[in-house]
């Protein structure tokens, strides 16, 4: 008890402390914090770019110099033939590079094509470049990433599956945390939601996009700061894949529901064609647009706050910041399960939809 | 939305894509149906386990059901065993009773019919000695009646009283 | 006077909340009610929020 009360004037006196400091920061450091507030706001967006070569870190030294830390990762361009060159002729987008006699530049995070050595990027009126863009099928940060999540999951499930034959269909090791989840993603995603009768088809599709996005999701959330789900490339190739498995495992009486649908009179039957139609483009769009704005969202509330704690020159708020950081943090790794979850589900949801074979009840 | 198309690269498109496919086949292939397949065989497999031990149980059940009904009957044939033992036992009491009712019965009868014929016998000696006497007692009057008409009357007189009292 | 566009996508995002809250608080009182629905329920409260929810991303995404 009398501790609690010997409490009170010493937070008085911190909070005192912070207005005084908070103060001084206005009026001395005033210029300070709007160049640090630049400086955040271009790391986020510079972090929510793919990048051509693998940075780890950067700083500044001594000399005022920009120093990265990293290594380069190969560009592959098809401009009048295939180019293959290191990223490191780019000198981190600072500099033009030659190749075979044309000359390339980094700008916003993609490659334009440059007239000569000291060529310049024009932009329109909106900053959008106007220089011509080469085919660029680059292994990026993001692309490496990738193929090492598709080494990881490959390494680790045929490792699993090893294990069940060595071990008389127990799993060993890795294995004993993974079945559980392998079994939840059949027996709560799939099984429920396709049915008995025909789940087993898309059972490999559904584990590996499962796995995907979750691993990718949470190596967004590593200092490495690579996050591949907030492209909207990939998660468009995500959902083009459920479209495609969608559409072309449709049976008769999803395509009847689709275009006559059965139970309502026939004009209603005319006007719900199209937009049934339309929202068998847009589920998957929203399942593109929810995986992306989602990881999107998380890091840029993240980054902002961890930015937060530079922002703040005073200890209370920085602290404070890095509390809600903190927590953040923890709910973003609940959100790259739930994220992978729900692609999961809903994926298994139309295909459920598509191979539904009884009718429905009458005035449904 | 612009925003959105600005930011697409076909690059990153065209790898995910390609990788993302051979992941899904290469895991079929390699992964996920292994591991399917010998979860559905563990699980299959439990599930005979678990089927044989309910038909176990009920085999038990059914033999309990055998031995108890087993028990039933033998109790039975017990009971109706002593409750025969029983009878014949009774039957066997009350046939001796019977013969030796009979047996008794024949017994008074036949003392009874000897005593009948005794008796008999003893009447006929008696009713010879009645008249024999009678007749003694007649001669004796008759030669008294003879000698002295008074003396006579007064010896039937006495002989008659006393004739009386032993036939009374 | 012209409203601003993200004006617009903050009434949708707004809209769109109430919509996921009002779900989401419907479906605790169904499972509440009916505890061994509870996946059924589940399954049908995420389609729906997914559904308004990519309604809410168009709105944002269309600024």
């Amino acid at each position: 008890m009398r501790r609690k009360i010997s409490l009170k004037p010493i937070t008085l006196f911190l909070l005192l402390i912070t207005f005084v400091s908070y103060g001084k920061d206005e009026g001395e450091q005033g210029e300070h914090k709007t160049d640090k507030k630049t400086e955040v706001k271009e790391y986020i967006q510079h972090h929510l770019k793919d990048s051509y070569d693998f940075g780890l870190y950067s700083y500044t030294n001594d000399s005022g110099e920009l120093k990265h830390v990293g290594f380069p990762l190969p560009v592959i361009l098809w401009d009048n033939g295939l180019k293959i060159f290191s990223s490191s002729k780019f000198h981190h987008g600072e500099e033009v590079a030659e190749v075979g006699g044309s000359y390339y530049k980094v700008h916003h995070s993609k490659i334009y094509k440059v007239d000569g050595p000291n060529g310049e990027i024009i932009e329109d009126e909106n900053h959008h470049a106007l220089n011509e863009k080469p085919l660029d099928f680059s292994i990026t940060k993001n692309v490496s990433l990738i193929i090492l999540v598709f080494a990881m999951m490959f390494f680790m499930f045929s490792k699993m599956a090893k294990s069940y034959k060595k071990n008389n269909g127990v799993p060993t090791g890795m294995g004993r945390l993974l079945e559980p989840i392998v079994l939840y993603v059949r027996d709560e995603i799939a099984r429920p939601n396709i049915g008995e009768k025909h789940y087993k088809r898309y059972m490999s599709y559904l584990l590996t996009v499962f796995f995907f996005v979750w691993i990718v999701n949470l190596f967004g959330l590593t200092p490495i700061g690579m996050n591949v789900t907030n492209n909207i490339a990939v998660t468009l190739c995500l959902a083009l894949i459920t479209y495609l498995i969608t559409t072309f495992s449709g049976n008769k009486n999803y395509w009847k529901h689709i275009f006559w649908m059965p139970g309502v009179p026939w004009p209603m039957k005319i006007i719900l064609a199209p937009i049934e139609l339309l929202g068998t483009f847009i589920k998957p769009f929203a399942l593109m647009i929810r995986l992306y704005a989602n990881i999107t969202a998380g890091h840029v509330v993240l980054m902002s706050i961890i930015g937060m704690i530079f922002l703040f020159q005073n200890w209370l708020g920085s602290g404070l910041s890095f509390l809600l950081a903190f927590v953040l943090a923890i709910l973003e790794l609940l959100v790259a399960a739930l994220q992978a979850y729900i692609f999961t589900v809903l994926s298994a949801l139309y295909f459920g939809m598509a191979v539904e074979e009884h009718d429905h009840e009458e005035g449904h | 939305m612009g925003k959105l198309f600005e930011d697409f690269s076909l690059g990153l498109f065209f790898w995910q894509a390609i990788l993302f496919i051979a992941l899904i086949l290469l895991l079929k292939k390699f992964a996920w149906k292994p591991i399917l397949d010998s979860v559905n065989e563990r699980e299959e497999g439990i599930k005979n386990a678990l089927d044989s031990a309910e038909k176990a149980k009920l085999e038990m059940q059914n033999l309990q059901a055998d031995n108890q009904k087993l028990l039933k009957e033998a109790r039975a044939e017990r009971e109706s065993m002593l409750k025969e033992a029983r009878d014949i036992k009774n039957k066997m009491i009350e046939d001796a009773k019977g013969e030796a009712q009979d047996q008794a019965n024949k017994m008074i009868s036949q003392a009874q019919a000897a005593i009948e014929s005794e008796k008999k016998a003893a009447m006929a000696e008696l009713k010879n000695h009645v008249a024999g006497l009678s007749l003694e007692i007649a001669e004796k009057v008759v030669r008294t009646e003879l000698s002295n008409k008074n003396k006579q009357l007064e010896l039937v007189e006495t002989m008659l009283g006393e004739k009386s009292l032993n036939e009374a | 006077m012209e409203i601003p566009a993200i004006v617009g996508a903050g009434l949708v995002v707004i809209g769109a909340g109430i919509g996921i809250g009002r779900i989401g608080g419907s479906a605790m009182d169904a499972i509440a009610r009916q505890p061994e629905a509870t996946g059924k329920i589940q399954t049908a409260m995420l389609i729906a929020a997914a559904l308004i929810e990519g309604i809410g991303f168009a709105a944002l995404f269309a600024v």
